[in-house]
């Protein structure tokens, strides 16, 4: 049978009557106490980002997940078709959909659809990137802004216009029909 | 104004501002200390927002005074939070715990001297208020006939909570107070056989003249060979005292009553809101109380260290404050010594604890005793 049998460390009197490894373990902390406290009194601490002040954003890597957001593409055209599978998919059924046509004026028209309204619930988001990863147009994208507020519930629900806000403009094909994605 | 009075007035003055002002003033500023402390020690920066809100009022910038204002917001937290009784507890009792437990830690108080002695003018007269609040002759049996009541109040809250996890807390903080009391007293036993005194007043004034019990030397009296012998047995009586302090006031290394993997959050796991913060303020005000029983009996109390008090001016106002200032600094020295300690040790296994307290604690409390009287015999 696999046993294993432990070899136990040979302790030494000072080891075992335990006073003197306090006295290390206290000699250790009141190290790191006045390194701290000097840093601190210096205004460099040098783990802590004082967060208000200081921010991450800078080194947020690309495939930081913040909000959801729509884009336009580099004709200022609004790429969601509202085909609702990103609705469909949302774990947490965040995103409310409600299709609509695009004006009758438009060149587009006879070809594609738009949302007249897009609402995600950003109570309810869970920053899961699965609108993303399912949209056919690259229409919804996740975006680097992460803290997002409101003082009531109605606030924190990002409407069409907040969602092109946040999202901007989104150059490049979409390449739907790519092989790739 | 007559006699009787006078000593009405001054002493409700001292129970006002010892109890209310000193002790539970220091018991919010411990709670701030120990967390920039424990920041500071785990390189973290620690609370340091929590100021005055001048923006409210239109300013630009708030002051924050290094968070200094923190323990008034954690207070203001408390009394606002909702305080909820669960169905199932026994209220009566349920409600009797918490303050079963932070009395106690405040009647200790009453017999620490915190100050030598003030003479002030009076109607003509002199009179001199010694600053203790009661000068009995039975110190440290009072402090410890009093704290040893604490423990009522954990077990009744583990109790009354009717629930298994705060049950089983209180059963184990009130077999660990039980098994380090014994400890507790039995380790002051070589101070008091060499004081030959049980008043905590003369032990600090004794001290104040003849340089404390573990700093034998005054420069009065000079080098006294007798008494550096005596420093083993009260030296050993001195950190004995101390283990057995942290585990009555359920500190780490010791602190198994709270513990949040086996049993949530201990005896106090049903309470919320300022229920819990009596419990809180329990704890600290016994830890202050503890610190302030071991200054008074190891390192002089309120007196300076040397004999210096030999060469100052007895019962002046300014004397008898810089001796409460000397006190308080080292009250605080000691409570810093207790913060830094708890961010540094782990905790004990149950089994530890017991084995700890029973088969060593006791025992080298025991022989302690034996070898003062011994020393004290061989030098007489």
């Amino acid at each position: 049978m696999a046993t294993k049998l432990l070899k136990r460390p040979k302790l030494t009197f000072g080891e075992k009557i335990y006073l003197p490894t306090i006295a290390k373990g206290l000699i250790i902390t009141l190290g790191h106490a006045v390194r701290t406290f000097l840093q601190i009194n210096a205004k460099k601490p040098k783990f802590t980002m004082e967060y208000p002040e200081e921010k991450w954003d800078a080194q947020l890597p690309d495939y930081y997940r913040g909000a959801p957001a729509l884009v336009t593409d580099e004709n200022g055209r609004e790429r969601c078709v509202s085909c609702q599978l990103c609705e469909f998919i949302c774990p947490p059924r965040a995103i409310t959909i409600t299709p609509g046509e695009l004006p009758k004026d438009d060149a587009f028209a006879k070809v594609e659809k738009a949302p007249r309204e897009f609402k995600i619930d950003m109570i309810r988001c869970i920053y899961c990137g699965m609108c993303e990863e399912v949209c056919p147009e690259q229409a919804i994208f996740l975006r680097k802004d992460y803290a997002i507020t409101g003082t009531s519930r109605a606030e924190m629900v990002h409407d069409k216009t907040r969602l092109y806000e946040i999202g901007g403009i989104r150059t490049g094909l979409v390449n739907k029909w790519n092989d790739l994605k | 104004m007559d006699w009787l009075s006078f000593t009405l007035i001054t002493t409700l003055i001292k129970i006002v501002g010892l109890c209310f002002v000193a002790i539970l003033g220091l018991v919010s500023y411990t709670v701030y200390a120990e967390r920039r402390v424990s920041a500071i020690i785990q390189d973290r920066v620690g609370p340091n927002r929590v100021g005055l809100p001048l923006t409210l009022l239109g300013f630009k910038k708030d002051v924050s005074f290094l968070g200094l204002f923190q323990p008034l917001a954690d207070g203001i937290k408390f009394i606002l939070k909702e305080d909820f009784t669960p169905a199932h507890v026994k209220k009566f009792y349920f409600w009797l715990a918490p303050a079963l437990c932070l009395v106690p830690a405040l009647l200790t108080c009453a017999v620490l001297p915190f100050g030598s002695s003030i003479t002030i003018p009076w109607n003509g007269s002199e009179r001199t208020i010694p600053l203790v609040i009661a000068n009995l002759n039975v110190g440290p049996l009072f402090v410890f006939a009093i704290a040893s009541l604490g423990v009522y109040g954990i077990v009744l809250a583990g109790w009354s909570s009717n629930s298994k996890y705060p049950f089983f807390g209180s059963v184990r903080s009130t077999s660990q107070m039980i098994s380090y009391e014994i400890s507790l007293g039995l380790s002051l036993v070589p101070v008091l056989l060499v004081m030959g005194e049980l008043n905590l007043v003369t032990i600090s004034q004794q001290q104040s003249e003849h340089g404390w019990n573990l700093l034998p030397y005054s420069l009065r009296d000079g080098f006294d060979l007798d008494r550096w012998l005596l420093l083993i047995p009260l030296g050993l009586a001195f950190v004995t005292f101390v283990i057995a302090m942290f585990a009555e006031t359920n500190r780490l290394p010791f602190d198994l009553p709270e513990c949040e993997t086996e049993l949530v959050g201990g005896y106090h796991t049903e309470y919320s809101s300022m229920k819990f913060a009596l419990f809180f303020m329990g704890e600290y005000a016994a830890m202050i109380v503890g610190s302030g029983i071991t200054v008074t009996l190891f390192l002089g109390g309120w007196s300076l260290p040397l004999g210096l008090d030999n060469y100052l001016p007895k019962g002046t106002v300014w004397v008898g404050l810089l001796h409460t200032a000397v006190f308080f600094s080292k009250l605080i020295a000691f409570l810093i010594f207790f913060i830094w300690v708890r961010w540094t040790l782990p905790r004990f296994r149950y089994d530890q604890l017991m084995r700890l307290g029973w088969i060593w604690m006791f025992e080298i409390c025991l022989a302690n005793v034996l070898l003062t009287a011994g020393i004290l015999w061989y030098i007489s």
